[in-house]
């Protein structure tokens, strides 16, 4: 009998200790006219049906990242006393934005097998296979450091608050010079560096109104776009002299 | 006021880029240029991607030329058959320029490209024009601001085959050189998305010999077909035209040029003209300086492809 009810125990082990459940201050980012950059807050509980436990440190990591596309890396270099492009690396995935935001330093409450696995680091999100330079570290390196100024890359390593072990909340800012896709937000428990539960959703990034439709226009209709360009420009120009000789009367 | 350009995918200040236009458009209506050659590196400065930077250019030119050319008309001052042989040269040219651009583009030399063009030309034409003011200045001091007309020499140009009549101009001349000056203005407009006007002004008083009252009235026709099939070029290959960009320059660009045109006619003709060169020297300069000084980040970000 006994065995019977340590067995069914086993059984619905699977349960898990400590579950996330998430909300998040937006659904959708829309890119407007006058977008400035904006900001997304994520805010999420701890479920237990245990007590806190004690024995090792909580991990909270939110990782948001961006649509991949390649990306070429270039390195100039001086040729006959001008600095021209020479060397470049081709990086196959690299997002075109990523933000890491934990509540303490990433290597704290990560062990490096469950970032080789999950590639939660900014440097594990860039895989470039095919490099054949041999210093490719420092392209993938000038690549994060490039768009860790533009805002692109970050790592917030104190970015989420953790209130009584159980609630969090972290505010990834995004900057004005975002990519249009899904961004795909992943919210990671971790024990001792061990995941213990992940949460994963959607956040579209979309261009919205005229921004929507000029875009499309310029992609699918290009030589309507082009026309249409031109019809301004001569409008404009024809318009600037009509009115101008209207008041130099 | 921040504004999210579509095609550039930045977002930049609305008023900057209408003072930029405005700015532009006064020294374009001083000096009579299409002021592509300053613009376009300024666009650069203020973090437009090149690609969309030089297509939209060659947008925004259409529109001040179109604006000038008809200022010109009524004036009667535009060779329209000149202007003809000049544009069929134009529009191989500007193909040719954009297989160019194109085929650096992939190899990621077209900022190097552009550069090199932009500081050549530039470096050529500011010091010719220089010098060719400091004597005109000299010499009108000496003849007491009275200019003595120079008899028009006849060069090689004038031994070529297929002559033709050039009436407004009062020119009977054969039509190969101003097809290759066509061609040339051509590719660079492709290139350094500029109308050209810098280049082929003085190109058609000093080795065509027409007359300087038909000559900017003619750049400016040739100009704007130039510019307007290059802009479609970039549009339908590049897709690199941003709209709401050349409507901002525009608006400034236009209001700008006029209050530009009465500043110019209060000014000596040979004093506009050292200012321009001055002007054209500096901005040669600063790109100069930027290929042979060690750039702070050597690294630079292209979208992929193999």
């Amino acid at each position: 009998m006994i065995r019977l009810l340590v067995l069914f125990l086993l059984i619905a082990a699977p349960v898990k200790a400590e579950e996330i459940v998430l909300g998040l201050s937006r659904d959708q980012v829309s890119i407007t006219a006058t977008f400035e950059g904006s900001e997304i807050l994520i805010f999420g509980a701890i479920k237990r049906d245990a007590p806190i436990r004690t024995d090792s440190d909580l991990g909270v990591i939110v990782t948001v990242a961006g649509p991949d596309m390649p990306v070429t890396v270039r390195k100039k270099d001086r040729r006959l006393g001008i600095w021209v492009n020479t060397e470049s690396v081709d990086v196959d995935v690299a997002p075109t934005f990523y933000a890491v935001a934990t509540n303490r330093p990433l290597t704290e409450i990560l062990t490096f097998t469950e970032d080789l696995n999950t590639r939660i680091s900014t440097q594990r999100a860039i895989r470039s296979v095919g490099a054949t330079v041999d210093s490719a570290e420092t392209f993938t390196e000038a690549l994060i450091r490039i768009r860790a100024n533009q805002g692109l890359y970050q790592t917030l390593p104190t970015g989420v608050l953790v209130q009584e072990e159980s609630l969090f909340r972290t505010l990834i800012p995004l900057p004005a010079n975002l990519t249009e896709g899904d961004y795909k937000a992943e919210i990671y428990l971790t024990r001792g560096g061990e995941i213990v539960d992940l949460y994963t959703t959607t956040i579209p990034v979309k261009k919205v109104g005229l921004e929507r439709w000029l875009y499309n226009l310029a992609h699918e209709n290009a030589f309507l776009y082009g026309l249409m360009s031109l019809s301004i420009a001569i409008a404009a120009g024809w318009g600037a002299s009509a009115i101008f000789t209207v008041l130099r009367r | 006021m921040q504004i999210y350009l579509p095609i550039a995918e930045v977002s930049v200040n609305a008023f900057l880029l209408l003072g930029l236009g405005g700015i532009v458009g006064v020294l374009s209506g001083m000096f009579g240029v299409g002021g592509g050659f300053l613009m376009t590196p300024l666009l650069f400065f203020i973090g437009i991607p090149p690609a969309v930077a030089v297509a939209t250019e060659a947008n925004q030119i259409v529109a001040s030329s179109f604006s000038g050319v008809l200022a010109h008309l009524k004036r009667k001052t535009v060779d329209l058959r000149m202007g003809t042989v000049l544009l069929i040269g134009g529009l191989v040219g500007s193909g040719l320029g954009i297989i160019i651009f194109n085929y650096l583009k992939a190899m990621g030399q077209v900022e190097l490209l552009v550069q090199l063009c932009y500081v050549v030309f530039l470096g050529m034409i500011g010091t010719l024009m220089f010098f060719e003011s400091l004597k005109a200045i000299r010499k009108s001091k000496k003849a007491g601001g009275v200019s003595v007309p120079t008899r028009r020499k006849h060069n090689w140009v004038h031994n070529l085959p297929f002559k033709m009549k050039f009436r407004v101009s009062g020119l009977y001349i054969s039509v190969i050189p101003p097809l290759i000056v066509g061609v040339l203005v051509g590719v660079l407009a492709a290139i350094m998305g500029v109308g050209g006007g810098f280049i082929m002004v003085p190109a058609m008083i000093y080795l065509l010999g027409m007359p300087t009252k038909v000559v900017v009235g003619t750049s400016l026709f040739q100009i704007i077909f130039v510019t307007a099939f290059t802009t479609m070029l970039h549009a339908t290959t590049n897709f690199t035209v941003d709209i709401v960009l050349a409507v901002l320059l525009l608006v400034g660009g236009v209001i700008g040029a006029q209050i530009g045109t009465r500043i110019g006619v209060k000014m000596k003709a040979e004093q506009l003209r050292i200012w321009l060169a001055i002007m054209v020297l500096a901005v040669c300069g600063k790109l100069a300086f930027d290929l042979l000084v060690m750039p702070s980040e050597l690294f630079s970000l292209g979208t992929g492809g193999h």
